[in-house]
């Protein structure tokens, strides 16, 4: 017999608002899905669970991204997020059908989500993940437990946490870690509606105002590949955005070449700037200064490129470099080039 | 009006050491601070008090005894006391365990609203806040980075979103997570810094929450370190010193790998 029996399945959270659906869910059925390949024995599904007010005609886009079956609540009282109503019904919905597993997007909704269902349940949550996969070992046990990975420290350490004795297994996961696959919309499955029982319908919390937030240009942490400017590459920035447009990234600099007057203040990374977290950072004639190393040390992949052998950038870069820019960075344009015609 | 502050001493240094035999990690030796969320918090509460004589803010942190000093300053500060949870048997909590604790502190303690950083630095769960709230059966608002209006009845707020701001607001009591930036933290001054000392820290343990032992502490935390490692990135550096030629084409080599090299 199974360990933790009635518990079964990988379900994933299906944010939205006002009917669209964030991808972040769909990263998470997307994963799912693989997870649940790697363990064929469990006979797990991947299912979606819906919360809205007129949301039932997306559960098949749901499915269509790769979900075995749909969990809907469609009531007006989730029309907008709101932590109370979505915690109750959330909570009934784990309570009815018991997930193995249950993941949600580490967005602003689901870090505020999660933890209260969580609580609740008396679950372990482990926050904001960047990797989760099924300990194989334990499979021939009955048991999938979820191995999540999670950057601490401000990146520096890792851990990789377990839920051994509870069900079900929660983790908030980082959206834009997992590629989503493609959409198979002959897919088909089944969708279950399920109605809780509410046990008050007066909400604690009232939104009075929502404004859009003011765009400013680029933003820089919402980047996937950036390429930082140091004051070696301030005669380069030309080749640098090239570099940028080529790989569809953008341009940052660090506090010296924003105060050079060579880049804008709203693109500046450091102590005084923004903290970014991009897939790839190239740092182009950056020393590494502790100032700007703390805004994009989090950076999954650094490439460093400084002309001074000691400089501090290649403590924390992956890949290091001695090199001028102006010479390196004309010729790194036209190898990408040379790369994407190939 | 009782305001209690939720706030942690978190490392101020990139120096980690983790315990090899329980994955957990070694806080003793490193420089501490108080954790900028909180910091946040505090200043916050601080201000509703400066518009609002009858506000008293009281902060409250569960740690280790040399959190004392954090929360010394807390008073230099400005808070009217501070409340110290600690004892070994509360070690190792994971957020599910730490809630429940802080929710029974906090249930002797008294509160109107209760203020807590969003994350901390040295864990980045935001979860206590949450979950804390969930342990009281009180309202939440999360990412806070202003607090509007306060009465006894309500409080009203600004949150941040991805895309958008929203002004709520709450039934009292609640649970606000507040944002470092939303404010400037104050100033300690030396008159304040030998004014708080006549108003020391006050200890609480275990033995102070109606608690069974078996719900705090590692043994309460749903969630277990299975492994920790670091950052492959100081393991990994490879520094070249080649031709410009060469660099070019091996960075180039090195984004493709990775497939950073979209067609």
């Amino acid at each position: 017999m199974a360990k933790f029996d009635g518990y079964k399945d990988i379900y994933v959270f299906v944010e939205q608002k006002d009917g669209n659906i964030a991808d972040v869910g769909y990263e998470l059925i997307s994963e799912a899905r693989k997870l649940v390949a790697s363990m064929p024995e469990m006979g797990f599904n991947v299912v979606g669970v819906l919360l809205g007010s007129g949301v039932k005609d997306k559960a098949q886009d749901v499915i269509a991204h790769g979900a075995d079956k749909v969990i809907v609540v469609d009531d007006p009282l989730l029309k907008d997020y709101n932590t109370q109503f979505y915690t109750d019904a959330l909570t009934q919905v784990v309570n009815e059908f018991k997930p193995d597993s249950f993941l949600t997007g580490a967005t602003v909704e689901g870090r505020d989500l999660a933890p209260r269902v969580a609580a609740r349940l008396n679950a372990g949550l482990t926050a904001d993940a960047t990797k989760i996969a099924i300990d194989l070992d334990k499979v021939k046990d009955g048991e999938a437990l979820l191995l999540v990975t999670r950057p601490t420290f401000g990146g520096n350490l890792f851990g990789t946490i377990v839920c051994p004795n509870t069900r079900p297994q929660m983790a908030t996961i980082r959206p834009k870690v997992f590629d989503m696959a493609p959409v198979d919309e002959s897919r088909t499955g089944e969708v279950i509606e399920f109605a809780p029982a509410w046990e008050t319908t007066e909400p604690e919390v009232t939104i009075l105002e929502v404004e859009p937030k003011e765009a400013e240009g680029v933003d820089i942490t919402k980047a996937d590949i950036l390429i930082g400017a140091g004051r070696g590459a301030e005669g380069s920035l030309d080749y640098l955005k090239q570099v940028a447009e080529e790989l569809g990234g953008e341009m940052c600099a660090t506090r010296a070449v924003v105060e050079d007057g060579f880049a804008d203040k709203a693109v500046q990374v450091g102590q005084t700037g923004k903290t970014v977290r991009p897939n790839l950072y190239i740092a182009c004639g950056i020393s590494g200064a502790v100032q700007h190393v703390a805004g994009m040390e989090k950076s999954d992949f650094i490439i460093a490129i400084n002309r001074d052998p000691e400089a501090e950038i290649f403590k924390i870069a992956n890949l290091g470099f001695v090199g001028k820019i102006e010479e390196v960075m004309p010729l790194l344009v036209e190898e990408i080039k040379k790369a994407k015609a190939a | 009006m009782n305001i209690v502050v939720l706030a942690k001493q978190v490392p101020d240094s990139t120096e980690i050491t983790v315990d090899k035999n329980t994955g957990t990690l070694v806080r003793d030796g490193v420089p501490s601070i108080i954790n900028p969320d909180d910091l946040a918090g505090l200043e916050a509460a601080l201000e509703l008090k400066d518009k609002n004589p009858d506000v008293k803010v009281t902060v409250l942190s569960m740690g280790p005894p040399q959190a004392a000093g954090m929360l010394q300053e807390c008073i230099a500060r400005g808070a009217d006391g501070a409340v110290l949870l600690t004892d070994r048997r509360l070690g190792g909590a994971d957020t599910c365990a730490t809630s429940r604790t802080l929710a029974a502190a906090l249930k002797k303690i008294g509160f109107d609203l209760i203020i807590a950083g969003r994350q901390a630095i040295d864990g980045d769960t935001a979860q206590v806040g949450p979950q804390t709230a969930e342990r009281l059966g009180i309202p939440q608002i999360t990412y806070v980075d202003e607090i509007i209006e306060l009465t006894p009845e309500k409080v009203k707020v600004r949150k941040q979103l991805e895309d958008e701001e929203q002004i709520l607001e709450s039934k009292m009591p609640a649970v606000l997570t507040t944002l470092s930036g939303m404010n400037k933290p104050r100033y300690m001054n030396c008159v304040d810094i030998v004014e708080s000392f006549g108003k020391p820290v006050q200890t609480m343990t275990f033995d102070d929450l109606d608690l069974p032992l078996e719900v705090v502490g590692l043994a309460g935390s749903p969630t277990k370190v299975h492994a920790t490692f670091t950052k492959d990135v100081s393991a990994k550096t490879e520094t070249f010193d080649l031709p410009a030629a060469e660099t070019a084409e091996k960075i180039a080599a090195a984004l493709k790998e990775k497939q950073l090299i979209k067609k």
